[in-house]
């Protein structure tokens, strides 16, 4: 008996085919993953599941029946319920209202909130689900957040829960955790769909395996008769080299280092709590942490995005604190972000003006307060030639590019600098394999260079790769510095939920 | 020295909050009007082509039936529909809904003015058409000092009150206040539920006709009995600023609103003052009170003040 | 269909959808739309006075369409081009009764200068708010556009009042006038339309070859993007108000010194919103402003006729309204176009 049958679905959006006839059938009472590389077409898939897309061909069939499903509220009346990879939250409602939103319970003309936040606290217990009802989101960690989702679905009563790649915000210890809650739902009949596309949870999770390439099914898998190679196989079309090699390479003298540094978020929070740490010349230091722990606050910092509250910020032992981010440029820092659409490119503009950005009011550029289109147009080129920028126009609007393609014009125009430190957030967000090898050898170019990098970055297997010292950062706080060949990552780990080095030793 | 007790003599005076309360009063329909739309998402500086155009349709209609609640009704039913073309440039079409909003009252603008010749025979200012009496409440007019303030009074007073009390009840107490509120901060979010996010914000925009209508008419029949062209005079965007400093939330909006109403009134009751004598020359310098009060608290408010995350953005489904 | 065929289009649409629409209310009230275009037409460009009469009406909305579009190629919302106009003016008015003894040459630049600062730093005051605290440029520069017209109407009937009548101030000296171009019969067309156009080509070559022009437009686009490549977002947004205030100040000045010679209330008399809708139909771009406040210079000129049998002037209002409506939403205009192309 299948829960779920999605056959030959067919989704296109101008200029893709997401889905190419994908036929996908969930068993009742199983955890099901299906994995992709970015792209691959699982997210869209599901949400013509949840009613969000609507396909256009294809059937879907829900315990046998053939429905059509027009929007959410006919995916929630069949017991669909999604947790979105990006949450569906109202930051400023409360826990038991985001819960019940949608499907209020009313008492007269009034809504109930006396019985919401009964009902909420039930299936909280219910589930081992631990929330704070009158907590408003904003106010609440992700993990809870995560919790407060599953709570929504099982609300409306659902049977069949997405879960779209729910472990990219945890850390290995909170996975364990969701892990424990998705065992639960599955005894007690349910039926999860579980999008990922991390192999080890993948395999440790599920009880059978879809795997998508381009839109395409190109693998279904029992677990337990699959391994990760042969899953990886069927994702990427060939075997992958899971890590770059990286050449030994001994670093030189300090670049940048900062001392004692707090930095307050925009809720005037202490976000980064006297935090101290230095960069050599060739060398490559990694901050690992959960999205939020003040790392985005630390790299604004550093790069004069953000004032600081105190500490000092040294520049080959110049105090630099409080200078701007032309000063800091000028002074041959350059910086990749973490958000390529919030600070990296204007998408309005044209590609040579993005290439230009940060540099745009000096020669070659402008000749006092005049543009010189020429030699605008001839770096331009050049750039978007060295980096292999598709299409190679020069003309192309910054918004109009790949997402991979807009991070290789970011990454080319802050390399391009001859940067003496470089900051790099986030590099390989929602980028496919090849891009994320491309980017992966400039940085490890930039290293043999001499340059000191700062890396940031929420994916441990990249932290790994390319780090040669490992920060861990909590609440705003360094948890102990790690060099990548002498710990593990069940050791990072345990930093990243707040023990210090000492105590994740002890284990 | 005079000055100072000039000004004790207007604080102590009944008449200073009798008019803070009636100059408050189109404010307070107004900066309603602004939170049901922007709770929603949709930012809406119409309101003063709605205030105008509702102020008109009441004075015609009123003319027409010789009756002004005839009148007060048309100017809501006009103000719903401009306030419709709104939504519908901006929540269907996803338009830039402040430059929309310019359209709007430019339309009202045009169209009134358009429609004076027409209809009363000459441009300006229509003649008295007649208006709605104030309301004397026996026993509360008796009380010294507080029944000269609220004992005899326009009835437009009392039903703002009454409509902040409503709205409030509305957006904080009942589901389809709880959707509102979700759909200016996270219409995707409140989609994945299965709230209608456009039905939702139109009905968001369409109240804020209903109450910048009834401003308008207050402004007309509901104050001095006919109509002059432009009269509502920059109060739309008053209402505005009194919606901000009220951090979007009704009763906020309120008191903001009788901040600006107590504003105007000072300047109204120290203009008449007979111990300072203020030349008619120096007038204008006096209109120019609530404007530069507005600047303030706008300046200075702003970022103090939760705006809706999703206000001004047009919710856009895909596929 | 090609973007910069649809950037042109649609404002024409619009105007011509506009057109349609105030055809139906010309009907409404009774009166024959053929006659009233007719009335229109023949007021705007109907003989060698009309024509001129239209040219000089173009001048100040070229100017404070630029103004306007200026600012938002910029990301702000200048809905103060009218204030700024009349500080402008006023001011410069002040200054240049007293400019009698200074040779043209030099009275005629400092007049100018004087207005253009004026509307510069008053429009600064919202591009200060904006950058410091976040409060809208539109709700600011609207309370400073009423502050500006009491401040006006203080003036010239309080210190500046000469004469009985409507309030004005005195007249400026001789050698602060605009040369003039052309005189046709009473009218005299002064040089203002070449400072208009001059202004035009300014802002052509301010956005699309200088850095300046750079950051505004990184500004206006992405403020966080243009943080990080070192430009100061607070700095350029009071730079854009004041280029924009600069601007509409300059269009105060060709009416007090080629039209007026003296400050009057009707002298911006709604032109700085007219600027708003110049801007929008112009798409933002000089040679499009410049056409597009042709156009409304024309209508404007022409409603008067118009007026005569009949047709309030206020239709002009409601025709711009109904554009700007339409190219805010532009996509109603373009899926008009894309479904009358499909059933060709």
């Amino acid at each position: 008996m299948y829960a779920v049958e999605m056959v030959n679905i067919v989704k296109r959006f101008p200029g893709v085919l997401a889905n190419d006839h994908v036929t996908v059938r969930v068993k009742k009472g199983e955890i099901h993953a299906i994995v992709g590389e970015n792209g691959a077409g699982k997210s869209t898939l599901m949400n013509q599941l949840y009613g969000l897309y609507h396909p256009d061909e294809g059937e879907i069939f829900i315990n046998g029946e053939k429905v059509v499903i027009r929007g959410p509220k006919d995916a929630i009346k069949l017991g669909i319920g999604m947790v979105h990879q990006h949450f569906m939250l109202v930051d400023t409602l409360t826990v038991a209202e985001n819960v019940v939103l949608g499907s209020e319970p009313v008492k007269g003309l009034n809504f109930d909130m006396k019985k919401a936040r009964q009902e909420v606290k039930e299936l909280s217990e219910k589930y081992g689900l631990f929330v704070d009802v009158d907590a408003k989101i904003e106010d609440i960690p992700v993990g809870m957040q995560q919790r407060v989702e599953i709570i929504k679905t099982l609300y409306r009563g659902a049977n069949i829960i997405i879960l779209d790649e729910p472990t990219a915000v945890l850390t290995p210890q909170e996975v364990e955790e969701l892990f424990e809650i998705m065992r639960k739902l599955k005894n007690d009949g349910k039926t999860i769909l579980f999008i990922s596309h991390k192999l080890h949870e993948v395999m440790e999770i599920s009880n059978r395996i879809t795997v998508m390439r381009l839109g395409k099914v190109t693998g279904e898998l029992e677990t337990s008769k699959t391994n990760p190679k042969e899953i990886a196989r069927h994702m990427v079309g060939r075997d992958v080299v899971l890590r770059v090699s990286k050449e030994p390479h001994e670093p030189k003298d300090v670049i940048f280092e900062i001392k004692d540094l707090v930095v307050k978020d925009n809720r005037g929070l202490t976000a980064v709590n006297d935090v101290s740490f230095n960069v050599r010349k060739g060398e490559i230091v990694g901050i690992a942490g959960v999205a939020g722990n003040g790392q985005t606050e630390l790299v604004e910092a550093i790069t004069g995005l953000r004032k600081i509250e105190s500490g000092h910020i040294y520049f080959e032992g110049k105090e630099v604190a409080g200078f701007t981010p032309r000063q800091l440029r000028e002074l041959g820092m350059s910086h990749i972000p973490e958000d390529r659409l919030k600070h990296g490119l204007i998408e309005e503009f044209e590609a040579y003006y993005n290439i230009i950005l940060g540099q745009h009011y000096r020669n070659p550029f402008a000749n006092g307060a005049f543009l010189n289109h020429n030699n605008i147009f001839k770096y331009s080129e050049d750039l978007m030639e060295e980096f292999d920028v598709r299409p190679r126009k020069i003309d192309h609007l910054g918004g109009n590019f790949s997402g991979g393609n807009q991070q290789k014009l970011v990454v080319g125009r802050e390399i391009r600098t001859n940067p003496k430190f470089l900051v790099v957030a986030q590099p390989t967000r929602g980028l496919d394999v090849g891009a994320i090898e491309f980017i992966h050898k400039q940085i490890l170019k930039m290293r043999s260079l001499d340059v000191g990098i700062l890396l940031i970055s929420m994916e441990l297997e990249e932290i790994f790769s390319l780090s040669d010292r490992i920060l861990v950062m909590y609440e705003g706080e360094i948890m102990g510095e790690v060099k990548p060949e002498e710990t593990t990552i069940e050791e990072v780990g345990l930093m990243m939920t707040g023990h210090r080095i000492e105590e994740a030793r002890r284990g | 020295m005079r000055v100072l007790e000039a000004i004790f003599l207007v604080f102590i005076n009944p008449l200073f909050y009798k008019i803070t309360l009636t100059a408050a009063t189109p404010l307070i329909f107004a900066s309603l009007g602004g939170v049901y739309s922007e709770i929603t998402g949709v930012v809406n500086i119409a309101l003063e082509g709605i205030m105008l155009l509702g102020a008109f349709t009441s004075v015609v209609f009123t003319w027409l039936t010789g009756n002004v609640w005839i009148g007060v009704f048309m100017a809501v039913v006009s103000g719903v529909a401009l306030a419709w073309f709104h939504a519908w440039g901006s929540i269907k079409w996803a338009g830039n809904q402040v430059v929309l909003g310019t359209a709007l009252i430019l339309i009202a603008q045009g169209i009134t003015g358009f429609l004076m010749e027409p209809i009363f025979g000459k441009p300006g200012q229509t003649d008295f058409v007649g208006k709605v009496e104030e309301l004397r409440i026996p026993g509360l007019a008796d009380i010294p000092f507080l029944g000269k303030i609220i004992g005899e009074t326009s009835p437009f007073v009392y039903m703002a009150f009454a409509a902040v009390a409503f709205s409030w009840w509305l957006i904080y107490k009942t589901k389809l206040g709880l959707r509102m509120r979700s759909v200016g901060e996270n219409p995707e979010a409140a989609d994945t539920l299965g709230i209608n996010v456009y039905g939702i914000r139109y009905f968001g925009v369409l109240m804020s006709g209903v109450w910048a209508g009834l401003a308008g008419a207050y402004l007309s029949v509901g104050e001095v009995g006919h109509f002059r062209e432009l009269m509502s005079g920059g109060r739309g965007f008053i209402a505005l600023a009194a919606m901000i400093l009220g951090n979007y939330n009704p009763v906020g909006a309120m008191l903001a609103s009788l901040l600006f109403g107590a504003s105007s009134a000072f300047a109204n009751q120290m203009q008449s003052s007979s111990l300072i004598h203020v030349s008619a020359t120096v007038k204008p310098l006096f209109d120019m009170i609530p404007f530069i009060l507005t600047i303030i608290v706008v300046a200075g408010f702003v970022g103090k003040s939760h705006v809706p995350k999703a206000d001004g953005v047009p919710y856009e489904k895909e596929a | 269909m090609n973007k910069k065929v649809m950037a042109i289009l649609v404002p024409v649409v619009s105007v011509l959808i506009a057109l349609a629409i105030s055809t139906v209310i010309i009907l409404l009230i009774g009166k024959n739309p053929i006659d009233a275009y007719g009335a229109l037409i023949k007021g705007s460009f109907g003989s060698k006075q009309a024509i001129a009469d239209t040219v000089i009406k173009t001048t100040p909305l070229i100017l404070t369409g630029l103004a306007v579009g200026f600012g938002f190629r910029a990301g702000v919302f200048n809905i103060g081009a009218e204030g700024q106009m009349v500080m402008g003016a006023l001011i410069a008015a002040t200054f240049a009764s007293n400019f009698g003894s200074l040779p043209p040459l030099l009275a005629i630049p400092l007049t100018i200068l004087i207005a253009m600062s004026v509307g510069a730093g008053y429009a600064a005051i919202a591009g200060f708010l904006k950058a410091k605290t976040g409060a809208h440029e539109v709700v600011t520069t609207i309370m400073l556009n009423w502050i500006a017209t009491y401040f006006a109407s203080y003036m010239v009937t309080g210190p500046l009042k000469v004469g009985s009548g409507t309030p004005k101030s005195p007249e400026i000296s001789d050698s602060c006038q605009l040369p003039v171009l052309m005189k046709v019969g009473a009218i005299e067309m002064s040089a203002g339309i070449i400072i208009a156009i001059i202004a035009a080509i300014f802002m052509y070559i301010l956005l699309n070859k200088t850095t300046t022009g750079y950051e505004v437009k990184a500004v206006g686009f992405n403020p966080y993007a243009a943080e990080y490549g070192g430009i100061s977002v607070g700095k350029n947004i009071v730079l854009a108000m004041a280029i924009s205030g600069a601007l509409a100040g300059l269009a105060g000045a060709t009416e007090l010194m080629g039209v007026h010679h003296r400050f009057l209330g009707e002298l911006s008399g709604g032109k700085g919103f007219d600027g708003i809708s110049i801007a929008l139909i112009g798409q933002n771009n000089p040679i499009g402003i410049i056409f597009a406040a042709f156009l409304i210079g024309a209508l404007r000129t022409g409603s008067n006729e118009m007026q005569f049998i009949g047709v309030p002037k206020h239709m002009v209002m409601i025709i711009q309204g109904i554009v700007i409506f339409l190219v805010a939403a532009d996509r109603i205009v373009r899926t008009i176009m894309i479904r009358k192309r499909v059933e060709k």
